[in-house]
């Protein structure tokens, strides 16, 4: 038999093996952040808790501080929010939550069920803000830096890989 | 002659003013007609193959919203697209623009165009000259005669 013919059959082992690799590959929190270090977008929203105080981003200058979108309408969300509380406890870097486009009172009944590990949540109710920071999906979680300069985005839940991994190791670099 | 610039230039200012006049107001139908238009060619940031214009998902509309208030306020195209891009990166084009990262992307097919034309070209070189005619011998002739002959 002439080996040429062989060349079609290989052809097709290995576009094949391509597109199955492709079919267990997950795209989402690979896209670069077009915010990736340029300034934080300014915000002023109210807060969750109270609506009648505000928080703007330019309170946290000087401090390095996690950004972390959720919401309660978002299933991955509640799957990372008890690592959230652990983390928190232990005092590595003050997290802040930006409740995104979702209902005070769901929210807020979220927070008092399982936990709350944030310093403070603001409330974007109609995703304006989180238009500004190129949000595709909850959760997705932002480092700041002490310059207000985003340094790092995960548009995945957080957990132990992640958080020890990544997330620690560029909290203490940023910290010296 | 300074009354004449004066006339002329007066009257520049006021084509200019009809024009801007004639700008503004924007019908709704023909505002949503350029949103369609434009939305077309962007990408759904949670559906990745659909369209901004054709996606029902809850940031497609935020971000519609957000284009349709822009257009109101008089924003051209681009800008509102250099506003997208700023935030979401070119993913958000179906169009990848023409730089550096994308040169392959652009232009990696006709490169591999140019590889085939050249590869055909010297096979059908190389083809020509194994086919080249050659004079029969004295032998091979009278073979051929006699088998026609039958024929």
């Amino acid at each position: 038999m002439n080996r040429l013919l062989l060349i079609p059959l290989i052809l097709f082992v290995v576009l094949a093996g391509f597109l199955f690799i492709g079919l267990r590959h997950d795209p989402n929190g690979e896209l670069p952040s077009a915010l990736l270090n340029k300034p934080a977008p300014a915000f002023q929203l109210p807060q969750l808790q109270d609506p009648t105080k505000t928080f703007s981003p330019q309170e946290m200058k000087g401090k390095v501080w996690l950004l972390n979108v959720w919401a309660s309408w978002c299933e991955p969300c509640r799957e990372e929010h008890p690592w959230l509380v652990e983390y928190s406890k232990s005092g590595q870097v003050p997290i802040y939550g930006f409740n995104w486009k979702d209902d005070r009172a769901a929210a807020l009944g979220l927070l008092n069920e399982n936990g709350n590990p944030y310093v403070l949540t603001v409330s974007d109710a109609d995703g304006r803000v989180a238009i500004d920071y190129g949000v595709t999906g909850a959760p997705e979680t932002y480092v700041i830096d002490r310059q207000g300069v985003i340094r790092y985005k995960k548009a995945l839940p957080l957990d132990k890989n992640i958080w020890e991994k990544e997330i620690v190791p560029l909290v203490k670099q940023l910290n010296q | 002659m300074k009354q004449f610039a004066f006339a002329i230039s007066l009257l520049v200012l006021l084509a200019g003013l009809v024009a801007a006049r004639d700008a503004q107001p924007i019908d709704d139908a023909q505002l949503e007609q350029r949103m369609q238009a434009l939305t077309q060619q962007l990408r759904c940031l949670v559906c990745r193959n659909e369209t901004l214009a054709d996606s029902q998902a809850d940031l497609a509309e935020d971000l519609r919203r957000q284009i349709r208030e822009q257009m109101k306020s008089g924003k051209s195209d681009q800008e509102i697209i250099a506003f997208l891009t700023q935030r979401y990166g070119d993913f958000v084009l179906y169009k990848p623009p023409v730089k550096s990262t994308t040169y392959l992307l652009w232009f990696g097919p006709f490169i591999l165009l140019l590889m085939g034309v050249a590869v055909l070209y010297r096979y059908l070189k190389q083809r020509r000259e194994t086919i080249r005619e050659k004079p029969l011998t004295a032998d091979e002739r009278k073979r051929a005669e006699e088998l026609l002959r039958i024929g």
